[in-house]
């Protein structure tokens, strides 16, 4: 428990010094515990567990776009919690429910249960087609065909620069039209 | 999108380094304040005869007040801006404004006045600061809800009200420059009234914009 908090924060402070293979490697470790806790949450307000992706997604994007008010001196975990926290109960309350999301629900150790190694989410893929259309190429191009930047740019005859800008605002406006729905 | 794609999708973009609050903050403040100044300086303006009104304490008192309530403010939003604090251990830094005039009236009690008590509370401008120190504020208090919007409140309410009473702080730095009742008890009945609705107002703006 302490030891894999010590290791994300480790892992944290690697990814906001621009090692992004820490990066990719602490998503992959928080996301079955994003994923647990969502689930207990749907359970616990009477909902379909098989919407508990679409909250995990919710949550890494907020994830991303907010790290740079984690304080690199804190422990990572209770600020992940506290985002995640934060879109659980958003997402229930978009759901029509009112509900109480205990902090433990992501802290807890989780009985072993078999697990997806990934899902997809119907919210994000829907939100893909309002996207401006360079931004979603872009997209497309890193998170389905695993393009690096590099080859993206070279695809679409853009500059690294601006590949790395579209994919950017790709992100965030995902992240604003989901919030908006 | 599937998880694992939406996460290699974010690890591709770590390279984007966002700017700190504060600095955004910063950025938002100094862009506003211009905006106030000049709503101050063509509504209402520096009193005549502020150089001899420096020398009374209870004049200098105000801005003590003022100023203190804005950098509490500043700190409490800033820390509000992180996802997993509370307003534990910050909520003291408003007894100090509080303190200040508290002791303010009290030092006013101890000395002979020439004017009985209600007048110097009813003063003769609390209409004029009701309404200048919410509107001069108004430009400040959406400036620090833009800038806060770059951090992560959980508590977007509380975050939102705390940016209302910053914004009054520095309003009411500006207004006290112009105000004649230099009197605690005025301060602390109109300049008191007028944050409380700007603070509602920044509440009311956090619930609504401060959302992540």
């Amino acid at each position: 428990m302490r030891e894999r908090e010590d290791e994300w924060t480790g892992l944290m402070r690697s990814a906001m010094a621009g090692d992004g293979a820490a990066y990719h490697r602490l998503l992959k470790a928080i996301t079955p515990v994003l994923r647990a806790a969502s689930r207990r949450g749907l359970a616990r307000a009477g909902q379909p567990p098989d919407q508990a992706e679409d909250i995990v997604q919710d949550i890494l994007l907020a994830v991303h776009l907010k790290r740079h008010t984690w304080d690199a001196n804190a422990p990572f975990a209770p600020w992940l919690f506290a985002i995640a926290r934060n879109k659980l109960i958003d997402a229930l309350r978009r759901r029509g429910r009112r509900v109480f999301v205990n902090i433990d629900d992501f802290a807890e150790t989780l009985p072993e249960e078999p697990k997806p190694e990934t899902a997809s989410a119907a919210e994000v893929t829907a939100q893909l087609n309002t996207l401006p259309a360079r931004q979603r190429e872009v997209l497309q191009s890193i998170a389905v065909e695993s393009a690096s930047i590099k080859d993206t740019a070279r695809k679409f005859s853009m500059s690294e620069g601006a590949v790395r800008v579209a994919l950017h605002r790709a992100l965030a406006s995902l992240t604003a039209k989901l919030r908006e729905q | 999108m599937d998880t694992d794609q939406l996460i290699r999708t974010l690890a591709a973009d770590n390279s984007y380094r966002p700017r700190p609050v504060g600095f955004v903050l910063a950025l938002m403040l100094l862009a506003a304040a211009p905006v106030s100044l000049l709503m101050f300086f063509s509504m209402l303006g520096v009193r005549p005869d502020v150089m001899s009104a420096m020398h009374n304490p209870f004049f200098d008192l105000k801005f003590a007040v003022t100023l203190a309530l804005a950098a509490a403010g500043i700190a409490a939003s800033l820390h509000l801006s992180r996802p997993e604090v509370s307003l534990a251990g910050f909520g003291w830094l408003f007894v100090i404004p509080a303190g200040l005039l508290a002791a303010g009236i009290a030092g006013e009690a101890m000395m002979p006045q020439r004017l009985p008590m209600m007048t110097r509370l009813v003063g003769s401008n609390s209409r004029i600061c009701m309404t200048a120190i919410p509107l001069m504020s108004l430009p400040l208090l959406a400036a620090s809800i833009i800038g806060l919007r770059h951090g992560a409140p959980t508590r977007p309410t509380l975050a939102g009200a705390v940016a209302g009473l910053m914004s009054a702080g520095l309003a009411a730095t500006f207004y006290a420059s112009h105000c004649t009742d230099d009197s605690p008890l005025f301060v602390m009945t109109w300049y008191t009234l007028a944050t409380a609705l700007v603070t509602a107002i920044g509440a009311l703006a956090g619930a609504r914009f401060l959302r992540f």
